[in-house]
């Protein structure tokens, strides 16, 4: 190539990188100051999104990058708030120990999981993910050291072990919620900016194609099933803990932990860093809305997921990338020729 | 002995109801390449539609049943050329979740529509008679019947897939869906005429659950995850493989149940869980030619 022939360069930004930048510094900032700015009902909510923005993060890892749907993530959610139980009440572990020990619980177990449910055939392996999820309940609800079927409540050690006052408690825990959240979205932000997120959006562009690159899949799929495990993990501990209470239909609902999730990646946008940030805050909006109405909120929920996949499947932020063009995280790895304007 | 010979009878019997669950299951996934994550749930919508008919008629469910199967049939048809063809195609994610989004819908519609009242179909006399055996033990019609009909059920759709003209375009269009449409078959009609035939699986499964046991809106996932496990346990691509499979899971339900109540579906999940670790590719599964 000389001087004269144009060439390629890969260009890494967009044109919304610095007012998206703007807009995050202040969601954070916001969130940061949230005890000062809401109250205990507040709080509460806040963590509730936060926990659900994890887990839809993370079902967008699994299921958009890495073409792993998983229906079963409500084992992982449920046995982390058992290991956070196990840990603290019987080991006498501080509540926020047990919190990255119940991740780490997780992802010991779902490297076995993961091998043993990788032997069914792609298709399968989403059913085959409910059923170990199923394995779990019905086996935590035998355990009767662990409260069986009815479950069990938090010893009050454990929460007067955090903070003595009630309102510092629901501080602390909002704070561990958004550690989690935030971490979750900055190692999925970062990964996708680095070689091993090259080779997962490969992955999601393409599986055939990804391999014939040279990418190991099948050593992709594995870290990232259990990268996601240990995320559920985290986010079941921190949800039961700020509970007080656990029990096997609770820890494990796929209603809770997997339709829901599904749902606000579906509406908000599979395939994006943007799309489950959206769909959480759409979730919300229509909780708050239809909170009375129960079985028609599900009716409904079913009914927009269903619709969006059939009219819009890039979800509702795809439909705005693609129309405005617009990416807020610069995850984009696009090819321009060398000196034109992009 | 008599203990064993029972869990190896009732696991049997229950065994055809399991295949008739799994028989429609894994026709759709043969032919399309689609996971119906809402497939239990339509077998409880086919008990209530069966519960519905008698409540008008009332007329014994089991003269009822060939109603339901064409009503299943029409709304199979109808489901998969409005929803699911617009789905099919290399990506597996948008039928799987449209699925899914379904079986949301079909829960909570069922349980707006009729509560969530535990409901039972009255069959009459057939439901306690009894057939007496050597041995002092005895074995209910019902479930010999269901065996009987889980037998025919396969037994006719082994005769369709290799036998019919039809069953030669499903199993093409199983082996390679562009070729198919290059020799002239209607691919949106065949996938509708193939969702028919196991939502026509799924009336006959519906019609005898519901009569076998209590069902709510709720219980239709328990059932995909049994038709499922029958599925694997069996081993892919062959329909008596199917009913093999669903005689190991119902056996050791059964052993399961002998043991301790709660044990029931654990035990089925833990054998699953077995054949998946040591022969993942099913007990019986057909050979390739």
């Amino acid at each position: 190539m000389n001087a004269t022939t144009p060439g390629w360069q890969l260009e890494r930004q967009g044109r919304a990188d610095r007012p998206a930048l703007a807009l995050g510094g202040l969601v954070i900032a916001t969130l940061l100051a949230l005890p000062w700015l809401g109250d205990d009902a507040v709080l509460d909510l806040a963590v509730e999104f936060l926990c659900y923005l994890t887990l839809a993060q993370l079902w967008n890892l699994l299921a958009g990058y890495t073409g792993l749907v998983s229906i079963g993530q409500q084992a992982w959610v449920g046995l982390g708030g058992y290991a956070l139980f196990v840990a603290t009440s019987m080991a006498g572990l501080p509540a926020l120990v047990a919190v990255p020990l119940a991740g780490l619980a997780t992802a010991a177990l779902a490297v076995p999981a993961a091998l043993l449910l990788f032997r069914l055939r792609p298709a399968y392996f989403p059913i085959g993910a409910w059923v170990l999820a199923e394995v779990f309940r019905l086996s935590f609800a035998q355990l009767s050291s662990l409260g069986g079927g009815s479950g069990m409540s938090l010893p009050i050690e454990v929460a007067t072990g955090i903070s003595e006052d009630a309102v510092t408690r629901s501080m602390v825990i909002y704070y561990a919620a958004f550690a989690v959240a935030a971490g979750a979205v900055a190692t999925l932000y970062l990964l996708l900016r680095s070689r091993a997120g090259l080779a997962l959006t490969a992955i999601r562009d393409s599986e055939p194609a990804a391999e014939a690159v040279g990418i190991d899949i099948r050593a992709v799929k594995l870290r990232t099933y259990v990268v996601a495990a240990a995320g559920a993990g985290m986010v079941g501990a921190l949800i039961f803990l700020a509970r007080l209470r656990i029990s096997p239909d609770a820890a494990f609902s796929v209603t809770d932990w997997t339709a829901f999730v599904i749902f606000i990646v579906v509406i908000g946008g599979v395939g994006t860093l943007e799309g489950p940030i959206v769909g959480t805050l759409l979730f919300f909006i229509l909780r708050g809305l239809l909170a009375d109405f129960g079985t028609i909120y599900l009716l409904v929920l079913g009914a927009a997921a269903v619709g969006v996949m059939l009219l819009a499947p890039a979800g509702l932020w795809g439909l705005v990338a693609q129309r405005f063009d617009l990416h807020l995280f610069p995850v984009r790895r696009r090819l321009v020729r060398r000196g034109s304007i992009s | 002995m008599t203990a064993i010979l029972d869990v190896l009878i009732q696991g049997t019997l229950t065994g055809g109801l399991y295949a008739l669950f799994a028989a429609g299951l894994s026709l759709i996934f043969g032919v399309m390449r689609l996971v119906n994550i809402a497939h239990g749930d339509f077998i409880v919508l086919a008990a209530y539609l069966a519960l519905a008919l008698v409540a008008v008629t009332g007329i014994n469910p089991l003269l009822l049943a060939p109603l339901v199967v064409l009503a299943m049939a029409a709304i199979g048809y109808g489901v998969q050329r409005t929803l699911f063809n617009k789905t099919l195609g290399a990506d597996p994610l948008p039928p799987l979740l449209v699925s899914f989004g379904l079986s949301v819908i079909l829960q909570n519609g069922l349980l707006a529509l009729a509560s969530g009242d535990s409901r039972r179909l009255q069959a009459g006399a057939i439901e306690t008679a009894a057939l007496s055996l050597p041995g002092d033990m005895s074995v209910g019609w019902l479930p010999v019947l269901t065996f009987g009909v889980a037998v025919a059920v396969i037994a006719a759709l082994q005769w369709l897939f290799y036998h019919a003209p039809i069953g030669r375009v499903f199993r093409a269009a199983s082996d390679d869906q562009d070729t198919v449409r290059l020799l002239g078959a209607n691919n949106r009609h065949v996938y509708g005429l193939a969702m028919a035939l196991a939502m026509a699986v799924v009336g006959i499964a519906g019609v005898l659950l519901a009569i076998r046991t209590n069902f709510d809106p709720a219980v239709g996932p328990g059932r995909l995850i049994f038709a499922f496990e029958t599925v694997i346990i069996g081993g892919l691509g062959s329909l008596w493989g199917t009913l093999a499979g669903g005689v190991v899971l119902g056996i050791a339900q059964a052993a399961g149940a002998r043991i301790d109540p709660g044990w029931q579906a654990l035990a089925g999940h833990l054998v699953f869980l077995l054949v998946l670790l040591f022969r993942p590719q099913g007990l019986f599964p057909a050979s390739r030619a």
